[in-house]
């Protein structure tokens, strides 16, 4: 009788082991060069969310979340960072959320220009296309593999793991963003005689950028996801707690990191999506808010409110 | 294939390739507004598209002063689009994340004019659109109308000498659009751009139009003004248009009345006659003077001489139009019995309307040969 057994003939897994060794072996500049930004920046966002008092992290949070979301969310930033302290886990919940906030600069410094290349190129798009999908329909845990083998174990090889998983909705959406734009505005721009330079930055992204922070909303929840789960490579954080509890058996401490990690979840997921959601009620485009919280600062924030409450109308439905 | 002599269909059937124009050759007199008139997939948008190359013309030469737009490379077309032409949408394409007022200044943002100078420019253009007081609100705040005012605006920014309209009034109300259309009547006259205007709307095309274009299929059908396309359609196709027609408000009294020949009455006098036996008196200078009825010219003829031998105390009971007046505006003026007086810009008489012939031009009827004296 035929067992599935017996078609274990090919040693793929010897196969991989040769290809990995000779790739770490010969490729290793590759990988240090990509390695390297990543663990700059989240040295540097891990140095600055740790050394900055809890204190003025818990205003800058609630301060950011009223001013690109709203009110409510501001009050949920504030209680659910001091119930994360309460828990005893705020350095942890720092190092993950260095983790994630490296994900978003790193994710949008490279996946805003692919997904604009993709835009504007249907053959790289054709290229980029079915890699997204791979790397989306991929279990999150499956990355570990090759991030391992490849960079090694520790945080700064889990935060890569982090960027790849997180980077390919902000792809998506920032291409599917320009793309989507009306084909009438597009034509307006080049009947005025935009170059594609200007075309590209007065009138595609302005009118793509509520798709692109719906995918850095995205982007954010996933690297969320990624950040816990590299804990199994050895990536400090809130994951680790979470390791640590299962494996001593230690079910209270498990929860503690697991209650910690839903409400980090739940404040990144709440501002975020406030920034994409068009024309609500809170919902102000990020640039105009943030340009607005600079202009201003915080001594005049009645008049910034003003303004961008006049101004929500980047999100306003087409036919409009 | 299509110099070839092949058909269109052919040429889709053989390439996958439709046709979008085939042979159109049409000249547009700067000043004037030239509409382009046709159903959609007639090729219309497609011809105003290739002007300003947002559709690239396969063969042909667009010129413009001489110039050819479509031999122009990336730099001179984008050029030409900066400052020659401009274009107005006919769902707006107002950008919804900007200000009605950086909106008007987009083309001159493109070409890297200095804030202050297009914000200045964008407020001159504003104002003439009538939106003087909007330059701060975004466009999702206006209502359709005023939304093209401001694509409207944009478009005169750039200061471009041509500007295409592609069914810029087909997304309004009814209502706006007839309002607009008047506006831009009104804007013409100061501004004597040189409009290429896109509509499927044969009514408005006559009310806009100095010249009408008729596109099907790819093709030109009809060429004119709007008053020989309605008298002459010359084709069924054609005709289909111009039956609907209002032709009161269409013709001018130019068109039905008949023309006079004055002939020496007295010293510094002379006689148009009106057709029914009767005449004009006129002035050397051409104007009306008094009125002669049958009667009297007929003793005048006979030797009769008149009451008052210098004609001082002519009877006055005639009606003037000038021949710009619609046919209608003749028929409210026409008075039984009063002759009817076709004037020009001077107020110098150039012909005369009988009530017969008011109606003949209504109906489009050929006008029976002038002057039941003679007849």
């Amino acid at each position: 009788m035929l067992d599935a057994n017996d078609l274990n003939v090919f040693p793929v897994d010897a196969w991989i082991q040769d290809g990995v060794a000779w790739i770490a072996l010969n490729l290793r500049p590759l990988f240090l060069a990509i390695k390297w930004p990543v663990e700059y920046v989240l040295t540097l966002n891990i140095f600055l969310l740790q050394e900055i008092p809890f204190l003025a992290v818990v205003a800058v949070a609630v301060l950011l979340a009223w001013r690109l979301a709203s009110l409510g969310v501001a009050c949920f930033t504030g209680i659910a960072l001091v119930a994360i302290a309460a828990l005893g886990v705020w350095s942890e919940a720092m190092t993950t959320l260095s983790l994630i906030t490296t994900a978003i600069v790193i994710c949008a410094a490279v996946g805003i220009p692919i997904g604009i290349g993709c835009a504007r190129s249907d053959r790289l798009w054709g290229v980029v296309r079915p890699i997204l999908d791979i790397m989306q329909t991929t279990p999150t845990f499956v990355y570990l593999v090759p991030v391992v083998m490849l960079f090694g174990v520790g945080t700064v090889p889990g935060e890569v793991a982090v960027v790849t998983a997180a980077a390919p909705p902000l792809i998506r959406f920032t291409n599917l963003g320009i793309r989507m734009v009306e084909t009438e505005m597009v034509e307006a721009g080049l009947a005025f005689g935009a170059t594609r330079r200007q075309l590209l930055w007065e009138v595609q992204l302005p009118l793509a950028v509520p798709t692109i922070l719906g995918g850095l909303n995205q982007t954010v929840l996933t690297a969320m996801v990624m950040s816990v789960v590299v804990a199994m490579i050895g990536a400090e954080g809130l994951g680790l707690v979470v390791l640590q509890g299962l494996g001593r058996l230690d079910v209270g401490r498990a929860a503690v990191g697991g209650i910690a990690i839903v409400l980090l979840a739940m404040v990144l997921d709440r501002i975020t999506q406030k920034l994409a959601q068009p024309g609500g009620p809170g919902g102000r485009p990020l640039l105009r808010s943030l340009r607005a919280l600079v202009r201003s600062g915080p001594s005049a924030e009645d008049k910034g409110v003003a303004r961008t409450a006049v101004s929500n109308p980047v999100i306003s439905s087409p036919d409009q | 294939m299509l110099a070839a002599g092949a058909k269109k269909s052919e040429v889709l059937t053989k390439t996958g390739m439709v046709v979008g124009l085939n042979d159109v050759s049409l000249s547009v007199q700067s000043g004037a507004i030239y509409m382009v008139m046709g159903l959609s997939g007639s090729g219309k948008s497609t011809l105003a598209r290739c002007i300003n190359r947002l559709n690239e013309p396969s063969a042909g030469r667009i010129l413009l002063d001489g110039q050819d737009i479509v031999a122009a490379g990336e730099a001179e077309l984008r050029d030409i689009r900066r400052t020659r032409i401009s274009m107005v949408f006919q769902h707006f394409a107002l950008l919804p994340n900007r200000t009605v007022a950086e909106n008007a200044e987009f083309g001159l943002k493109l070409q890297g004019v200095s804030p202050q100078v297009r914000r200045r420019r964008a407020e001159e253009v504003l104002s003439i659109v009538g939106l003087a007081r909007w330059g701060n609100h975004y466009p999702h705040e206006l209502s359709g109308g005023m939304r093209q005012r401001v694509g409207l605006a944009r478009a005169l920014a750039t200061d471009a000498d041509v500007l295409i309209m592609d069914e810029a009034f087909s997304a309004l109300d009814p209502l706006i659009r007839t309002e607009m259309q008047d506006e831009l009547l009104r804007l013409q006259r100061t501004l004597k751009k040189t409009i290429l205007f896109i509509t499927h709307d044969f009514q408005e095309a006559l009310k806009l139009g100095t010249r009408i274009a008729i596109m099907a299929d790819g093709e030109l059908v009809r060429e004119g003004t709007p008053q020989s396309i309605v008298l002459d359609p010359g084709s069924d196709y054609v005709a289909a248009f111009t039956r609907e027609v209002d032709r009161s408000r269409l013709f001018d009294a130019r068109s039905a009345m008949s023309p006079v020949q004055p002939v020496p009455l007295t010293a510094g006098l002379c006689l148009a006659e009106t057709g029914d036996g009767g005449g004009l008196v006129l002035d050397d200078g051409g104007h009306v003077v008094g009125v002669l009825d049958a009667e009297t010219l007929r003793g005048l003829r006979e030797g009769k001489p008149y009451g008052d031998a210098n004609f001082g105390t002519l009877r006055k009971d005639f009606v003037t139009v000038r021949e710009c007046d619609s046919l209608l505006d003749a028929a409210r003026a026409h008075r039984a019995g009063r002759p009817m007086a076709v004037v020009d810009e001077e107020g110098r008489l150039t012909g005369t309307l009988a009530g017969d012939r008011i109606l003949a031009g209504i109906a489009s009827a050929p006008p029976h040969p002038a002057g039941g004296l003679h007849a």
